[in-house]
């Protein structure tokens, strides 16, 4: 097949399992959003593996009626019943006993699906167990999904959108403050359950057509990479049921051009690829915007360090014309290494805050007035906490270090007010200026 | 049906000796999984070690047991330590970064055998997981006796955990509880963590290379769950989800081998039996615990509620004599008096009659001197609190009376005389009603 008939969808298979699986993603996407944010993002790894004993029963009762078992409809009837009783027992667990909501998973998991394990044991001995294809449920089968396939994964992710839209703000305030939510009179159970129902539908559609690990990481990974986005949830949603629908669909034609490529593992790994990128490079959590928020920061920290050092030197000797301090007078101020030092004086020398010249540091115009700026913020916290919280004064010196790099301008104009300090000039120290230990 | 029994001690006894092992092996680890909130912790592995079996397979190109055993374990280890790393370096909820990263393993392992399966037929169900009923088959000889392979690399295993869970029993416990606290007394929490995480590689692997996973899945979270709901001491809790584990294996071998035949079938698969049985001990624990049990919380909320209506009703006619009424009241008018249905009403009065305080009088219920001591005192806590919250902690007058209502019903004698003493020994309460005085026994 070449590479123009796939990315134009020609062939008509490669054409129904590739919008099908995005459409799959896009549904998955979007309720594992909530699941997630619920901290429940395992749901989906406990639902599935609940839905064996239905799958299994419900063959077993209709063989026994005279039904046939292997019908669609009565299978993921079965799924249903037993998916949505792992939920309540999950939810019950979980609300009215002290054991934890993993826990509670975990245990729902793996008796379920034991007892799944044992009622398949069970169809083997049966006529026309072992043609059953029972097991089809679990591992699926991507690159044979047919039409009535892709009506149903449709059908479902059309409820899911609707569902997810008409629903979104009561689900917001459900995933992010629930005492709230029910103090303003929005029935929480009922609300769970409604999430819990998609999660199952989403669950099912999904296990019996690419199978259950595929659907657990569909339900996972989207809703995950897209939190490293934005903090918006409307965002969140919509990143989320993208990027589910992107791996979905770039998965499944990957797998249709290559002849080794499962599409149900190719489709996971792709969304894991996803995940990685949105990991490091995600513009609001990303690690790697994190590590440069952070690296600011200290950068920011270690600039007010210095020049309020500078200054409090150069008042000890009185030598506010030349402005000038020797390396060493500073090193002895703070626990600071001679290393991080001369470096924090040279990113403020390229800031023209200050110049230096053989082993002397001279503050510019511009500088002595950031200087003088910051140490009045320093003291006029230390009177604060002096005066109002009490605190002896020699204890006050570290507490306004901790907050003086974050206080506003707003914040000093009060403290100004509650203190009654004139506007321009620096207080002196309240307590002895030494060097530190 | 247990003449249907066919028992064999050479096959069922040595299935039922591997189902224990395998059990407690895990049950033993799977309590500090459970409280560290990690129980599914497991189940990630049981679907993560695909990878490491498919590349010992690629690197060894042969189906030897020991490389594809290590490969397992290290990817496992792995499972847990990407899981960690995801969650503390990009800050992503635990669940989600144990889903993000087994789902992961497992795809990246699938593609592998597809790619390995040109050369050689690698099924993935057949290569991850064994059977329990095959192990008696598989047996090697030790010192003279033919014992089953996995009977003897579980029985290890399950020694290594059993010596490992007694040895550092306090450095568990505390980096459990509180790994800060851990840390600064001195050992290393993120070491003890990692411990933990190769035993439970290595216990998860080795079960389901010979019984199954699912079995060593249940057994990681189930036995210890429901140890969980019947103490509140950790050694109590290993030894309680190690008898269950056991006992979970055991019967549920002989359920498998007995139930199908109650409906016409012969015998089921066995790990999952043992998976259903550890379950229904759960169940029975969640509602029957002592103290935690859903159904035994019931019961005590509603005896405590018929205690209270108890009290309710002897102070009510305590009262009605006090102010001289002649008017007695009968069952149903009571249950309107307290808007209780009738079915109440009838067992406290019932109750009340039994313990003779109070006795049936022709138009309706009087008390008895026994009654009336139990009024007395209630009566006397109810206005002694009234006064202590007027006078001491300076509440309006018409706001105490339900206050003191709910505090009345738990206040007993001793209670009673250090009220009497903080508000100076009162005789009428802010009301003007007489505090009756404390009873003598």
């Amino acid at each position: 097949m070449s590479w123009r008939d796939l990315l134009l969808l020609q062939d008509y298979n490669t054409r129904v399992v590739v919008s099908s699986t995005a459409l799959l993603g896009c549904a998955a996407g979007l309720v594992g959003t909530f699941t997630l944010l619920r901290k429940r993002a395992l749901m989906g790894d406990a639902l599935s593996h609940a839905t064996l004993p239905g799958i299994a029963l419900a063959f077993i009762i209709a063989t026994a009626t005279g039904h046939n078992g292997k019908s669609l409809t009565v299978l993921l009837f079965g799924a249903c019943i037993t998916g949505l009783m792992g939920v309540a027992v999950i939810l019950v667990l979980r609300n009215s006993t002290r054991l934890k909501e993993d826990t509670a998973l975990g245990a729902v998991l793996s008796v379920f699906f034991g007892a799944g394990m044992a009622l398949l044991g069970v169809v083997q001995q049966m006529k026309g167990g072992h043609a059953a294809g029972l097991e089809a449920f679990i591992y699926g089968k991507t690159a044979s999904m047919g039409f009535n396939d892709a009506m149903l994964i449709s059908g479902v992710a059309f409820v899911c959108v609707l569902v997810c839209l008409l629903l979104f703000k009561e689900f917001k305030l459900l995933c992010f403050d629930e005492a709230f939510a029910g103090s303003r009179g929005v029935p929480i159970v009922l609300l769970d359950l409604a999430l819990m129902a998609l999660v199952v539908m989403v669950c099912i559609v999904g296990l019996q057509a690419v199978g259950l690990i595929l659907m657990i990481a569909l339900l996972v990974i989207p809703a995950a990479a897209a939190r490293f986005w934005t903090q918006q949830l409307s965002t969140i949603v919509f990143i989320s049921a993208g990027l589910g629908a992107a791996g979905g669909m770039t998965g499944a034609a990957m797998s249709a051009a290559f002849a080794n490529l499962p599409s149900g593992a190719t489709i996971v790994l792709v969304c894991s690829l996803f995940f990685l990128f949105s990991m490091v490079f995600g513009t609001n959590r990303g690690v790697l915007v994190r590590f440069l928020r952070r690296r600011r920061m200290n950068r920011s920290v270690a600039r007010q360090h210095l020049l309020r050092a500078i200054y409090e030197v150069l008042e000890s000797s009185g030598d506010f014309d030349q402005r000038a301090v020797s390396f060493a007078s500073l090193l002895d101020k703070r626990s600071w290494s001679a290393k991080r030092l001369s470096r924090s004086i040279q990113s403020a020398a390229q800031d023209n805050l200050l110049d230096q010249t053989d082993g002397q540091v001279h503050l510019t115009d511009e500088g002595i007035n950031e200087a003088s700026r910051l140490t009045r913020q320093h003291r006029l916290w230390e009177l604060y906490l002096i005066t109002y919280a009490e605190i002896a004064p020699s204890k006050v010196d570290r507490d306004a270090d901790a907050i003086e790099h974050v206080l506003e301008p707003e914040v000093v104009l009060e403290l100004e007010a509650l203190l009654k300090a004139s506007h321009a000039n620096v207080p002196p120290s309240p307590h002895a200026l030494g060097t530190e230990s | 049906m247990w003449v249907a029994l066919r028992w064999d001690w050479n096959l069922d006894g040595w299935i039922i000796t591997v189902g224990v092992l395998s059990a407690v092996a895990a049950a033993l680890l799977g309590n500090f999984l459970v409280l560290r909130r990690m129980s599914l912790l497991g189940d990630a592995i049981s679907h993560a070690v695909l990878p490491g079996l498919a590349a010992a397979f690629m690197i060894t190109s042969s189906r030897n047991s020991l490389p594809m055993f290590l490969g397992a374990v290290i990817v496992g280890v792995l499972t847990a330590f990407f899981t960690e790393w995801i969650r503390s370096v990009g800050d992503v909820d635990e669940g989600a970064s144990m889903g993000v990263v087994f789902t992961s393993l497992f795809a990246l392992g699938l593609v592998m055998i597809v790619q390995a399966a040109d050369h050689v037929d690698l099924d993935p169900s057949c290569v991850l997981y064994g059977a329990i009923e095959m192990t008696p088959l598989d047996k090697i000889s030790v010192a003279g006796f033919a014992v089953p392979r996995a009977a003897l690399s579980l029985g290890i295993v399950a020694l290594a955990n059993l010596a490992f869970v007694t040895l550092f029993m306090k450095e568990l416990k505390l980096s459990s509880f509180d790994p800060a606290l851990a840390t600064t007394t001195g050992f290393n929490a993120t070491l003890m963590h990692y411990l933990l995480m190769i035993l439970v590689a290595v216990t998860a692997v080795a079960s389901f290379e010979s019984v199954g996973n699912i079995l060593v899945v249940a057994m990681f979270v189930v036995p210890p769950a429901a140890a969980y709901m019947l103490t509140d001491r950790l050694t109590t809790m290993i030894l309680i989800s190690v008898i269950i584990a056991a006992s979970s294996a055991v019967l549920g071998h002989i359920a498998a081998l007995t139930v199908p035949g109650w409906f016409g079938y012969r015998s089921t698969t066995t790990a999952g039996m043992m998976a259903v049985v550890a379950g229904l001990i759960l169940l029975f624990a969640v509602a029957f615990a002592p103290r935690h049990g859903i159904v035994v919380k019931r019961v005590r909320h509603h005896l405590l509620g018929l205690s209270i209506l108890a009290d309710d009703v002897v102070a009510l006619l305590y009262r009605m004599d006090e102010r001289g009424e002649s008017l007695r009241l009968n069952a149903n008018q009571l249950a309107t008096v307290f808007l209780v249905d009738r079915f109440s009403i009838r067992a406290v009065l019932r109750w009340l009659r039994l313990r003779d305080q109070i006795e049936r009088s022709s138009d309706g219920y009087n008390l008895t001197n026994e009654g009336r001591t139990r009024a007395q005192g209630l009566i006397r806590s109810h206005r002694l609190w009234e006064q202590y919250l007027v006078t001491l902690a300076g509440i309006d007058a018409d706001r105490i009376h339900d206050k003191a209502e709910s505090l009345e019903h738990f206040t007993d004698a001793e209670l009673r005389s250090r009220l009497d003493q903080e508000t100076n020994a009162p005789t009428v309460d802010p009301h003007g009603r007489p505090i009756p005085n404390e009873e003598r026994s």
